[in-house]
């Protein structure tokens, strides 16, 4: 059923991202570009120590791909660089493993439809490729743009 | 029978067409990518596997039956061509793998031999990647310069001068995004001269393409749009560009002797043709041919204009729809943007209704831009498609804004 993909919830992220816009200060940032279809995003993180303390991002793609970057910020938050790719791991096993469980992933597990739309997994996991990349790059200083 | 007296017989035609006739998510299928690939007639299906059953064995070689036969289908084919284009000779038909690799061939081959640093090469903003790229490697490998002539806002192509470096003009004859049709045969006035390649892949399928009417100097094709097999296609170039080029690829087949001193190339079309061809394509190209021949391609472009029309005027009144193209010289192309809802989500929730359509750049990114979208939903029409289609697409629509609302 399509109603399984477009849940309520996406729908909503989607309409109205939580953490669209720049943040005043941010210790690393990446570009997600998806070339299949040209969905694209900017994510900047605030690391404090070891812990995201903030994430933001901006960006245009389908409402897949902003819902989920949406729900990718909010989570975030709090939670330390190592969480942080447990998390993307798990979230990626979500969409691709029929066998795989939504325990822990709290509102994350509204995507567990997306699995059964193999093209749209990549719009799923754009912002948390972007956020891998924002790890990679990162250092302890805060740059302002 | 002649083709003014055939009647267009819609329903008949589907029968011809065998993966038609299936559900896809509980709905019927709703085919309206045919820009992206168009589907076969069993009539091609059967050719090809009748060939390879029947007839099959390597060509311009051996002595034997089998050999003779396929050289004599393979070659028929290519006459086939010859005369679908009006091409003055069947000497000018190359067989190549689709109309990327001709227009990558016409680059590599005349453009590497004729364009040098400080040359320039003019394409339109409408092209496909295709036939953007392949000159942008030759202007990087050569010093050459690229310069695009603009397209207005409802999707025409501009007036445009040419200059004395202009060393070729390479455009498309049908935009696979906007639909446009190029005025070709004024391009080629305009040309004055300088040598013109266009890019037919989305025009062949759908109106009548005489090269020798339009004066370019290469026209490029694909089998795989026109009802036949993928991995095909057709350059044509004019005899006396294409014996003063240099051939593509080395091979067999494409050298009149060879010794370890010196090596002697097969005349046309032989030279550009190395190696082993797709000869079972070639000969359901042949078929697709005599297949669209049968129906008249007269009688495709009268019918499939009247459903762009139909869809045009029903895809309009979907509120928070905007066509973008809107020249006045369109083929069966309708790309569109829904307020607020990304041409990928339209897309998934069309095909969970049995309805094909493409979404994304359509290889075509900086026409993208051009408009200001990152995306656009892209329906494609051809001549088995039908107004109670049009009728479903409208109503997935309707479902899709259902969802978001």
């Amino acid at each position: 059923m399509i109603d399984d993909l477009y849940q309520e919830i996406i729908l909503d992220h989607s309409k109205k991202p939580r953490n669209f816009g720049h943040l005043d200060a941010s210790s690393a940032h990446a570009e997600g570009f998806n070339p299949l279809c040209g969905d694209r995003l900017t994510l900047e993180i605030l690391l404090e120590g070891d812990v995201v303390k903030d994430a933001r991002f901006v960006g245009a793609g389908c409402a897949i791909s902003v819902a989920s970057a949406s729900l990718m910020t909010e989570t975030l938050k709090g939670k330390t660089r190592a969480e942080a790719e447990k998390l993307f791991e798990r979230f990626h096993q979500l969409l691709t493993n029929d066998a795989a469980n939504a325990d822990d992933l709290g509102k994350l597990a509204v995507f567990s439809g997306v699995r059964e739309y193999p093209a749209r997994v990549k719009c799923a996991t754009l912002a948390w490729h972007t956020l891998k990349a924002a790890l990679e790059n990162s250092d302890e200083e805060v740059s302002t743009e | 029978m002649t083709t003014a007296t055939k009647v267009f017989d819609v329903a008949a035609i589907r029968q011809d067409f065998p993966i038609l006739h299936q559900e896809i998510h509980g709905h019927p299928l709703v085919y309206l990518d045919n820009a992206a690939s168009a589907q076969k007639p069993r009539q091609v299906i059967d050719a090809i596997s009748r060939f390879y059953q029947t007839d099959y064995s390597n060509i311009h070689r051996g002595v034997h039956a089998l050999s003779e036969r396929s050289t004599k289908r393979y070659e028929e084919a290519r006459i086939k061509v010859q005369k679908f284009i009006n091409a003055p000779s069947a000497r000018e038909i190359i067989f190549v793998r689709g109309t990327t690799e001709a227009i990558n061939m016409v680059a590599q081959t005349y453009g590497r031999k004729n364009i040098g640093r400080g040359d320039e090469i003019l394409i339109t903003a409408l092209e496909h990647h295709s036939n953007i790229v392949p000159w942008q490697m030759l202007c990087e490998e050569t010093g050459a310069k690229l310069r695009v002539i603009p397209v207005d806002d409802r999707g025409d192509v501009s007036n445009f001068d040419v200059h004395a470096n202009t060393k070729l003009i390479a455009v498309a004859h049908i935009s696979n995004v906007l639909g446009t049709v190029l005025p070709i045969r004024e391009i080629v006035r305009r040309a004055n001269g300088v040598p013109v390649l266009v890019d037919g892949a989305q025009a062949v399928p759908h109106m009548k393409v005489d090269v020798e009417a339009l004066g370019c100097d290469f026209y490029c094709f694909s089998s795989h749009k026109l009802f036949g097999p993928t991995g095909l296609g057709v350059l044509y170039g004019k005899t006396a560009l294409l014996e003063k080029m240099p051939p593509y690829q080395g091979g067999g087949d494409m050298i009149a002797s060879v010794t370890f001193e010196k090596t002697t190339y097969n005349t046309l079309p032989f030279k550009f043709e190395a190696g082993t061809p797709d000869i079972a394509g070639v000969v359901g190209l042949g078929a697709a041919i005599d297949y669209v021949e049968q129906i008249g391609i007269e009688n495709i472009e009268v019918y499939e204009a009247e459903l762009l029309e139909y869809a045009t005027r029903e895809l309009s009144q979907v509120k928070g729809l905007r066509i973008v193209g809107t020249a006045n010289h369109k083929a069966g192309v309708i790309s569109f943007v829904l307020e607020g809802i990304h041409p990928h989500d339209v897309g998934t929730i069309l095909d969970r209704q049995g309805i094909a359509v493409r979404t994304g750049h359509h290889c075509a990114q900086p026409l993208m831009d051009r408009f200001g979208v990152p995306a656009t939903t892209r329906a494609s029409l051809a001549f088995y498609n039908t107004k109670e289609e049009i009728d479903a697409l409208v109503r997935g629509l309707a479902k899709v804004k259902e969802i978001f609302d």
